[in-house]
């Protein structure tokens, strides 16, 4: 399956949010996610099946004005 | 400086972006007397997990935290935004901007307004970028924003304050609301220029990032703003068109002059 990863295509066997975090080795990280541009809570990632073609956010804390 | 509710010794939020190094930015915050400092949301990689240290870096300050929707162009982006970042943040607080383009980064404010309403609807504590128009502020009154940040001039520009009348006229018929000059600012007298008319507070960036020396620079900020505040809170005389001596005449010799 292929999935747009924050923009970029990205190969992925991962049926949902939470395993597809793991996968990219962020699941301990401090980030938000979104699932064709709607916001996917932390405690619902697991809930959030992944199908091919979807665009996947995720954000962490950087610098801003 | 009152920001819903809470009280902060220091009129100044600064932004974390456009430094030199990570070493300067945290020197820059702490010379700078801050108590608020903004961040924003961007792409994580697992690779670099550059957030990771950036968040690190900025528990350690151990400042309160203002995320901003900055690079939002619609309301929906912006909405979404807010609720990941209260989500990473631990805040309900959100500067919010939606903006007309890229090239002025003026704000959208219809969208603003818009976004505004739904987010303070949510639970949200809203502190809108916005322009110096007394009926745009209205509208984000209305929506229920205790704090206003209308530009100064557009963002990086460090032109100052654009339209000193307006903002004048902004604190004359908002004196409840928390007034912040948010973006533009590229000296502190510009600072000294917006507390000394009222101002509660001035939010910075690129000004103390990209001067030759940061933490110098935000050393002098928070002198200008301590300054501006007092000169306001004293109320200053009235300019006038005519000379007017301010040495005593009575009583001055005469010396052969006519």
């Amino acid at each position: 399956m292929k999935l747009i990863v924050n923009g970029e295509a990205t190969p992925s066997e991962a049926g949902d949010l939470a395993a597809l975090l793991r996968e990219l080795d962020l699941a301990d990280a401090v980030v938000a996610t979104a699932l064709n541009g709607n916001f996917v809570p932390k405690g619902e990632r697991g809930l959030a099946a992944l199908g091919e073609g979807d665009r996947v956010e995720i954000v962490a804390p950087m610098k801003g004005g | 400086m009152k920001i819903y509710g809470q009280t902060f010794a220091s009129r100044l939020m600064l932004g974390t972006s456009l430094y030199p190094s990570p070493k300067i930015m945290t020197e820059a915050i702490k010379a700078s007397g801050a108590s608020i400092v903004t961040v924003s949301l961007r792409r994580e990689s697992g690779v670099e997990r550059a957030g990771q240290g950036f968040w690190t870096l900025i528990r350690e300050l151990g400042l309160t935290v203002l995320p901003n929707t900055a690079g939002c162009h619609s309301v929906k982006e912006a909405v979404t935004t807010a609720h990941m970042a209260r989500e990473v943040f631990g805040t309900n607080w959100i500067k919010l901007e939606v903006v007309r383009d890229a090239e002025t980064l003026q704000p959208e404010v219809y969208g603003l307004v818009e976004a505004a309403r739904i987010l303070i609807a949510e639970g949200f504590k809203v502190l809108p970028y916005t322009v110096e128009d007394l009926s745009v502020a209205d509208k984000l009154v209305e929506a229920g924003c205790q704090v206003l940040m209308p530009w100064g001039a557009p963002i990086g520009s460090g032109l100052g304050l654009n339209n000193r009348y307006g903002l004048k006229q902004m604190r004359a018929h908002f004196p409840q609301q928390t007034l912040i000059v948010d973006a533009g600012l590229g000296l502190p007298s510009h600072a000294v220029a917006a507390m000394e008319l009222g101002f509660d507070g001035v939010l910075l960036n690129t000004a103390v990032a990209k001067a030759g020396d940061p933490v110098v620079m935000a050393k002098g900020f928070a002198l200008a703003l301590e300054a501006g505040r007092l000169a306001y809170e004293a109320d200053p005389m009235e300019a006038r068109d005519m000379a007017a001596p301010s040495t005593p005449m009575l009583g001055q010799a005469s010396l052969g002059g006519l």
